[in-house]
């Protein structure tokens, strides 16, 4: 390659170099990409779509008429929603709001340190550690979730927000991620030089580290947050309380209601496009963040 | 370096203490003030009966923890007797659930805080299915599900129909239901309802388990239960009756669209297709069961539940106390039929309560009287401990032939499900003859 670009004579491979140059600027959107493009954009946001349709019908007109055509009754399943067993319903959005929120914190700080302290520091079975932890990230979190139910009922915990909140801080992806942002992220100079200066060691991850992380860790809070927020099986499985519910757990019960019960469908699709707004709302604030950390691992990387 | 990280843990964990305090405070009653009691349930409502109670009662409050209608909450009842805690102190249990409860040692016995004083509430064969035909006594029947026949009145005046009272007069109709609209359907042999299956099976007088001494019996795959999925076959293969799951969208556009014209169910359907086909209100009327023998009219249960007490309950007497009242007292019962709207086990309590018939079958002043009619005549069945197995055993089976549409496959499901049950059965160390 380098050969033949000093075979070239210099002029042509100026005006190749121009070219190029024309080429990328000129290049026109490709019908095939784009035309696959918006066919995936249908297939993620036609279910949502229908979510939309669906919770403005009534209950006899939502298995009654046409599937994608608008009603008039979304305002008052929201009402429904809101009343039934006395706002239940938010309760478990709150809850939600709480395992999600508190638990992503949670799970981002406690990733960012582990990852901070294995790719900074050096210490025996540094390596044993990390490969544990790449097997952790192989194993879905569902298998574990009777294990720790047996766990947490030794201690007392079933039952209680705590069996939400414990299994989910530990995410062995998370700390794999943090791992290499602070690898990529922290110079080693900078923690020698606060060293020097007679800075703790935590003083140093919270205060030097832990914010020159901070692209790599919005990218860890957002899949932790999203993961706790759609996670269904570990609740499901701690939880009898319905006060504790969260609302992945509240909808599937209110369409579980047993033979002698009617499902309340219309409650449960109100409540789910309730349930993915204020994930919406996360995404689009926190994604300038996002593109400013894929980007910068792109080139570090 | 590891003071600092261990300052942190220590931090991290007065935390944890604290917002454990906070949680547990909730959840479990201390020595002093009111007892506690932790409910799983998830009949409708219940909650607000329960509120009656508790306004009465201040030292003993009930609080109501809905759960995923019975499979879910039996299951998850299940796994905390085993971890050892986490289970409620009162459950609401189908009693298809009760023996699966008792093998695994999940329920106290009522009999020593005199539960025994109420048994001439219910009727016979409802007081065994919680006594097990034993002395002790693991619940308080709540309801029961004896089965009727649904139909939309105005379909069958339309097309000059009478209601059928045999099973050979209900494919008769279903044949001349189906032929003036080939969209149309009597019913569904529904896969997916193992339950709405043995209720049938049960009206043709099997009783799938047996206990002699010691011994069980597993008795699946004789005549009534083989009669009954030939019959079905024999419809589903002739394509006369639909073979899609209830409870299904589809199926409740059905009820809606007046696609099912029937619906072969119990008597607490009225809730169900209120909350389903609201807009078919006055439209269906009640029947009994068709029958294979008419002279001796027989039905059976889907459904119907039962209020336990759980062995890991701290406070078993006043569980018990609550579970006798919830089920017996008249104010109760009351709140029961119109909150919850079961259909009330204590019989003599049954027709005190239920004067006026549900909304949905305004049109049928008479529905309750039916109702009490069929209700006497509930052939005995034997639940065993692993009803769960056999359940499933019946919807994967019944899948197959669901899928197959033949009558050589429903026979060979309930052959399958013979199999699948006495195996497990040896397998779990029963002995089975």
């Amino acid at each position: 390659m380098s050969i033949a670009t000093t075979l070239i004579r210099p002029d042509r491979a100026q005006r190749k170099a121009a070219r190029d140059s024309a080429r990328v600027f000129r290049q026109k959107a490709s019908p095939v990409s784009t035309g696959i493009l918006i066919i995936g954009a249908i297939y993620c946001l036609f279910p949502v779509f229908w979510v939309l349709m669906a919770s403005s019908k009534d209950s006899s007109e939502l298995f009654s008429t046409f599937t994608l055509m608008p009603s008039t009754h979304l305002w008052d399943n929201i009402i429904e929603l809101s009343q039934y067993r006395d706002g239940l319903f938010w309760r478990w959005v709150l809850n939600t709001a709480i395992y999600a929120g508190v638990g992503a914190l949670a799970s981002t700080w406690i990733s960012a340190i582990c990852g901070y302290v294995l790719a900074k520091f050096e210490f025996p079975g540094k390596k044993i550690v990390f490969s544990i932890l790449l097997m952790g990230v192989l194993v879905p979190g569902v298998i574990l979730a009777i294990p720790q139910y047996f766990l947490l009922a030794e201690v007392g915990l079933t039952n209680t927000m705590w069996s939400v909140l414990l299994p989910q801080i530990i995410s062995p992806y998370g700390i794999y991620l943090a791992r290499i942002y602070a690898a990529a992220s922290v110079p080693t100079e900078v923690i020698e030089a606060s060293r020097t200066e007679g800075a703790g060691e935590l003083y140093i991850f919270n205060r030097i580290a832990l914010p020159m992380m901070g692209p790599g860790l919005v990218t860890i809070f957002l899949f932790q947050f999203v993961a706790v927020w759609n996670n269904f099986m570990l609740p499901y499985i701690m939880l009898g309380d319905d006060q504790l519910f969260p609302v992945t757990v509240g909808l599937s019960g209110l369409l579980n209601q047993g033979a002698s019960a009617p499902s309340m469908y219309t409650l449960v699709i109100t409540g789910a496009l309730l349930s993915i707004i204020p994930l919406i709302i996360m995404f689009l604030v926190l994604q300038r963040y996002w593109k400013v950390d894929l980007a910068a691992g792109a080139v570090k990387a | 370096m590891r003071t600092s990280i261990r300052v942190g843990a220590l931090a991290m964990a007065t935390a944890a203490t604290l917002l454990m305090s906070g949680c547990s405070a909730t959840a479990g009653g201390g020595d002093d003030g009111p007892v506690k009691l932790n409910y799983w349930a998830w009949a409708p409502n219940l909650e607000k009966v329960v509120d009656i109670w508790n306004e009465k009662n201040p030292d003993i409050q009930v609080t109501v923890q809905k759960q995923d209608g019975g499979d879910p909450a039996i299951t998850k009842l299940l796994t905390a007797i085993k971890a050892g805690s986490g289970a409620p102190d009162l459950i609401q249990a189908e009693y298809q659930k009760i023996p699966t409860l008792v093998s695994s040692d999940a329920l106290a016995d009522l009999s020593e805080y005199g539960a025994d004083d109420i048994e001439d509430s219910f009727a016979a064969g409802v007081w065994d299915s919680v006594t097990l035909g034993s002395d002790a006594i693991y619940a308080i029947p709540q309801d029961s599900g004896p089965m009727m026949f649904y139909y939309r009145a105005d379909i069958f005046e339309e097309l000059g129909l009478a209601v059928p009272t045999t099973w050979d007069e209900y494919a008769e109709v279903a044949r001349a239901v189906h032929a003036a609209d080939p969209a149309k359907y009597l019913g569904t042999f529904s896969s997916n309802d193992a339950g709405w299956f043995t209720g049938m099976a049960q009206q043709a007088g099997a009783s799938w388990w047996g206990i002699d001494g010691e011994a069980w019996s597993v008795d699946i795959a004789q005549t009534p239960t083989e009669t009954v999925a030939g019959y079905w076959g024999g419809l589903v293969e002739e394509g006369v009756i639909d073979n899609k799951p209830m409870y299904t969208p589809e199926w409740n556009a059905g009820l809606n669209n007046g696609e099912q014209v029937g619906w072969l169910s119990a008597v607490w359907a009225p809730g169900v297709l209120g909350g389903n086909a609201a807009d078919t209100t006055g439209l269906w009327k009640a029947a009994p069961m068709p029958q294979w023998d008419v002279d001796a009219p027989a039905t059976g249960n889907w459904g119907g539940s039962s209020t336990a007490v759980t062995t890991q309950s701290k406070h078993q007497e006043a569980a018990t106390e609550f579970a006798t009242w919830l089920n017996t007292d008249e104010e109760a019962v009351q709140a029961l039929v119109t909150t919850s709207g079961i259909y009330p086990a204590d019989a003599a309590q049954a027709k005190a309560v239920l004067t006026a018939p549900p909304e949905f079958f305004s049109n049928q002043p008479e529905f309750y009287d039916i109702a009490a009619d069929v209700a006497a005549t509930v052939s005995p069945f034997t639940y065993g401990p692993n009803v769960n197995v056999a359940y499933s055993a019946y919807n994967d089976e019944f899948a197959k032939a669901a899928e197959a549409k033949t009558q050589s496959a429903f026979l060979a499901a309930v052959e399958a499900m013979q199999e699948i049950t006495t195996a497990d059965m040896k397998k779990s160390g029963f002995t089975v003859k």
